[in-house]
């Protein structure tokens, strides 16, 4: 056992854990923060990202002793004040999501993406995903929903969000 | 999959961590960003015995100007390598490579050194470091060692670097005002390297003067296309001259057939893509 001191959406935990557990296991079977998912077994998938110490990572490819001392940030701790984050108020608007099985690595990986690049045209958008998969969307609305919430939040914007386009007609 | 059992230490030096690796024995692992390994290790393809966590070193990260030379600390993650001033400036085709390696969180955690001690042959940065003469520092019990990149990679995942070392930085030469290019080619995101060829060329007065050419995944290890190279130099940067010079590139490779891609398929594919990158680079 090896101990892991960590800061969780602004809640520090002590815990002893075994080498071996995933950052993902911990957080989800530990901690019972069961928004962050696992979809895959070989680090594609994105599923699982949050963020450690403000860059985002994929948490299965993390042992939890790695991050004592860190600070982590998951799809629970981004709402505030019980107002969603406006990512995932975008995401809400623009409809960019089906299943939602992807959606909290979406949104984590996003926000990391708009803090790189405040203002991303839509390739951009969708290199700065490239880590992220989705089986239902196809993209189009992901994308635009990124775009809007990077609209929504730079500073003085009352922009209104786009809308979303029809998913019904087989993509674009 | 839930990795199998290992113990796991985080030493705060390279002393500390040579001597950890020296106790742990032959099933001990380094641990750098662990984008390769802890996948490797969920899937139980290995199972070591004992973990050494290098990212309690604050020696290792970080990137610096030593005289003429770039000196990166294995430990540097890639986010910081693409985004590092001196390392756009003098060593681009460094900072270009990276770019194309995996995604953004892979990159946020991900290693120089770890990838490279990893020497996977689709890994991207091998060809780099070969081509521009990389020197690598490894630390061992009684004191460091450097290796030129020609002689660091061996085989398949297989390195100069001995049991007991560790890869402990990366010192580039400055090709400060060269053009460079890194065309990698494969079919979806995220996916490794079907081929790719890291090229840097020094035109002067209309042709070109020097040049550096690095494959990669055309053989166990990266090679250096030194056909490619000789036949480059005294050419003008046009299109015909450098197609003519690309025809060399499958000199001493032996390039995998698997299932993304047979071997005559990948040699054609690195002369087109040699073709591309050399005009890029000469741009
Ligand atoms: S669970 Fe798929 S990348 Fe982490
Ligand atoms: S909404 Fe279903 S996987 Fe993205």
């Amino acid at each position: 056992m090896a101990q892991v001191r960590v800061t969780v959406d602004g809640v520090e935990y002590a815990d002893d854990v075994e080498p071996r557990t995933l950052l993902v296991h911990y957080l989800r079977e530990r901690l019972g923060k069961t928004g962050t998912l696992v979809g895959c077994d070989t680090s594609n998938c994105g599923a699982c990202t949050v963020h450690l110490n403000g860059q985002s990572v994929k948490s299965c490819s993390v042992l939890a002793v790695q991050v004592d001392g860190a600070e982590i940030t998951t799809i629970e701790g981004i709402a505030r004040d019980g107002k969603l984050h406006p990512m995932q108020e975008a995401f809400n608007e623009c409809h960019a999501l089906q299943c939602g099985y992807c959606t909290p690595g979406m949104i984590m990986q996003a926000i990391d993406l708009l803090g790189d690049n405040p203002d991303p045209n839509e390739q951009e958008v969708r290199e700065g995903i490239e880590g992220n998969l989705c089986r239902c969307t196809g993209y189009q609305n992901i994308v635009r929903a990124v775009q809007s919430a990077a609209a929504k939040m730079k500073p003085g914007s009352t922009a209104d969000t786009q809308s979303p386009v029809s998913v019904a007609g087989g993509g674009e | 999959m839930i990795p199998s059992k290992f113990d796991y230490v985080k030493p705060s030096s390279v002393a500390d961590a040579v001597a950890a690796l020296q106790q742990g024995g032959e099933d001990a692992k380094i641990l750098a960003g662990g984008q390769s390994l802890i996948p490797v290790l969920r899937l139980r393809l290995a199972t070591p015995s004992v973990l050494i966590d290098l990212g309690g070193i604050p020696e290792l990260r970080g990137i610096r100007e030593d005289g003429d030379r770039i000196v990166i600390g294995a430990m540097t993650a890639y986010h910081d390598i693409i985004r590092d001033d001196l390392v756009k400036q003098h060593v681009t085709l460094l900072a270009q490579a990276t770019e194309t390696v995996a995604d953004n969180q892979v990159r946020h955690r991900g290693t120089l050194g770890g990838s490279l001690a990893h020497a996977d042959p689709a890994g991207d940065l091998g060809a780099v470091a070969l081509a521009l003469d990389a020197e690598l520092v490894i630390a061992g019990a009684d004191g460091s060692r450097t290796v030129p990149a020609s002689d660091f990679f061996v085989d398949y995942f297989t390195t100069a670097i001995g049991e007991g070392e560790i890869l402990t930085e990366i010192r580039f030469p400055k090709y400060t005002g060269w053009g460079s290019h890194y065309e990698k080619f494969n079919r979806t995101a995220q996916a490794w390297s079907m081929v790719a060829i890291a090229a840097a060329i020094r035109v002067e007065g209309g042709s070109i003067a020097e040049a550096r050419v690095g494959l990669t995944n055309m053989g166990t290890t990266p090679i250096r296309a030194t056909g490619v190279e000789q036949a480059l130099v005294g050419q003008p940067a046009t299109a015909d001259a450098v197609r003519a010079a690309a025809d060399r590139v499958t000199e001493g490779t032996s390039a995998p057939s698997d299932a993304d891609a047979a071997a005559d398929y990948r040699e054609h594919l690195a002369k087109v893509l040699t073709g591309r990158a050399v005009l890029a680079a000469a741009g």
